[in-house]
């Protein structure tokens, strides 16, 4: 069965007042809404969310969302893939729809983070390190560090590279009303900006963020009902990688990429260059040049030439993170990958306004932990 | 002890698992990483350090080169397994010498100073609290807290 998108929200990302349970039936209501289906269709609810136990005291998210938007007695489950939440929510609704269970799913993804200061949001991200990482105070940011210090010295590729990245993204950025930095910024900013994990810099980093969005899915033969405007998922698959990162035998693959690619580009029928767009999972600018590798665009140690060469501007042969990245955008953990297909499906129907590109075939990449778990998602135009 | 378990088939990991991660096989050796000395693959300077954790954070991933003999002290280091609980690997390994060929295994873990370099070698060195238990997140009791740090040689 062909598995379709027929709806697509997400609220503005950044420091909201907002708590979990607002975020999520925002996005959630706003997505019923623009696709014009009512509550009593909806069979499965799905939220994708790391922890909002841990930031918030608020657990059973999936419950209270379906009792807000009145989607009782759907059945309703929360997923947890850490960071790539999104990316598994939308695998499991793919499921939910492909397997016949459910006619029409909601997936909801939001985190509400930014209440924490720095130190303890960085705290409970880095819980889910292994006791011999966590112990020595390894963080996702100090694993960052580690492998772009790795990525420079094995492929002899200049620092400025890493900050190229941050400079498209936030220019990409501007034009993203939903947004948390829509602020250009220039090379020498990012490589002047703070020392966070020795050789990346502050600017190499997404922030810390409040946001949701959401995604609804249906057969072809439903979404023909509603609407002449959806996309198809052509192909999906997740895959994992090492829990410890250094018992991985290369830090600078990602072999979560390499294989939930292969399984989703296998799945499809396309190949990487049959992508007219991508966004990838810039969480830090390193993993931007580690997923163009890993995912097949370019050879493994070419990604900061290609990005220094213009390949994933938005007027490249590649465009990457239209949308501004989670550089820009912003990253709550649960909604980012939501988002990164909310911004492909725009990319598809035509509907990204001055972000737009020329675009078919969309891919997204959303990664867990560092790497250690991955959904790739490719969509088409039907 | 810095410890590293051996699977039946001759896999090294640290820290050890339940099962082998690459065979999926139960370990049935232990050896001891903190008499040996280590290359460093890579390595950071963290700053914005989470509750409980110094600032600067100097961390490193290192690789031990199970074949090289360091003038003989992995034969030291399975004798101080034998002190532990332990299996019979640990011994085995002190009989053996080169407990496998050409074999390597990693380890990460903070850095005495920031002056180092990937490639530069390294010795374990024992620190009784490297982060303050309680501070972050984790549960106190649930892992320990003393560990290794490298110094460079
Ligand atoms: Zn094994």
């Amino acid at each position: 069965m062909t598995v379709c998108i027929i709806g697509a929200s997400m609220t503005t990302f950044g420091r909201r007042d907002a708590w979990i349970r607002e975020l999520l039936a925002e996005a959630g209501g706003e997505c019923l809404d623009t696709a014009g289906v009512a509550p009593d269709a909806i069979d499965h609810l799905l939220v994708s969310n790391m922890a909002s136990g841990e930031f918030e005291g608020q657990t059973g998210v999936m419950n209270a969302l379906a009792h807000d938007l009145g989607l009782v007695p759907a059945y309703a489950q929360r997923v947890d893939q850490t960071s790539a939440s999104g990316g598994a929510g939308i695998h499991a609704a793919w499921q939910s729809i492909a397997s016949g269970a459910s006619d029409m799913t909601l997936l909801v993804g939001g985190e509400k983070m930014t209440h924490r200061g720095t130190p303890e949001a960085t705290d409970v991200i880095a819980s889910i390190t292994h006791p011999v990482e966590y112990k020595h105070g390894l963080t996702l940011p100090s694993f960052a560090g580690l492998a772009a210090r790795q990525y420079l010295h094995a492929y002899d590729a200049p620092r400025e590279s890493l900050a190229r990245v941050a400079v498209k993204n936030h220019a990409n950025g501007v034009d993203n009303p939903h947004a948390q930095f829509r602020k250009e910024i220039t090379i020498e900013e990012a490589m002047e900006s703070p020392m966070v994990a020795d050789p990346l810099r502050l600017y190499d980093f997404c922030p810390i963020t409040d946001g949701s969005a959401a995604l609804l899915f249906c057969s072809e033969e439903v979404a023909k009902q509603y609407t002449d405007e959806y996309v198809r998922v052509a192909g999906i698959a997740g895959a994992t990688d090492t829990h410890v990162v250094h018992e991985r035998g290369d830090p600078t693959t990602m072999g979560g990429v390499v294989e939930s690619s292969r399984r989703a580009y296998e799945r499809s029928g396309y190949g990487p260059e049959e992508v007219d767009c991508a966004e990838l999972h810039d969480m830090f600018t390193i993993l931007e040049f580690l997923q163009l590798e890993d995912l097949g665009f370019v050879e493994k140690g070419r990604a900061w030439e290609a990005t220094e060469d213009g390949m994933t501007e938005r007027d490249g042969d590649l465009p990457v993170n239209t949308s501004g990245g989670l550089k820009s955008k912003g990253h709550p953990l649960g909604a980012s990958g939501v988002a990164q297909v909310y911004e492909i499906v725009h990319q598809l129907l035509g509907t990204a306004g001055a972000r737009g590109v020329d675009a078919d075939v969309g891919l997204a990449c959303n990664v867990g932990g560092f790497g250690n778990c991955v959904t790739t998602t490719i969509v088409e135009a039907p | 002890m810095l410890e590293a378990a051996r699977c039946p088939n001759g896999h090294y990991h640290h820290p050890p698992h339940p099962r082998c991660p690459d065979c999926g096989d139960v370990p049935d050796g232990r050896i001891d990483l903190a008499e040996r000395t280590a290359t460093v693959v890579t390595w950071t300077s963290a700053f914005a350090t989470p509750p409980g954790v110094r600032e600067p954070n100097s961390v490193a991933i290192v690789e031990f080169d199970l074949d090289t003999s360091d003038d003989g002290t992995e034969s030291g280091s399975a004798s101080d397994g034998r002190s532990n609980d332990n299996s019979p690997g640990a011994n085995d390994d002190g009989e053996n010498g080169a407990p496998n060929e050409g074999g390597t295994v990693r380890a990460i873990g903070g850095l005495t100073t920031d002056e180092v370099a990937i490639g530069d070698r390294v010795k374990p060195v024992y620190v009784e609290q490297v982060r303050a238990p309680g501070a972050g997140i984790r549960e106190p009791e649930s892992q320990g807290w003393d560990g290794y740090r490298f110094e460079p040689l």
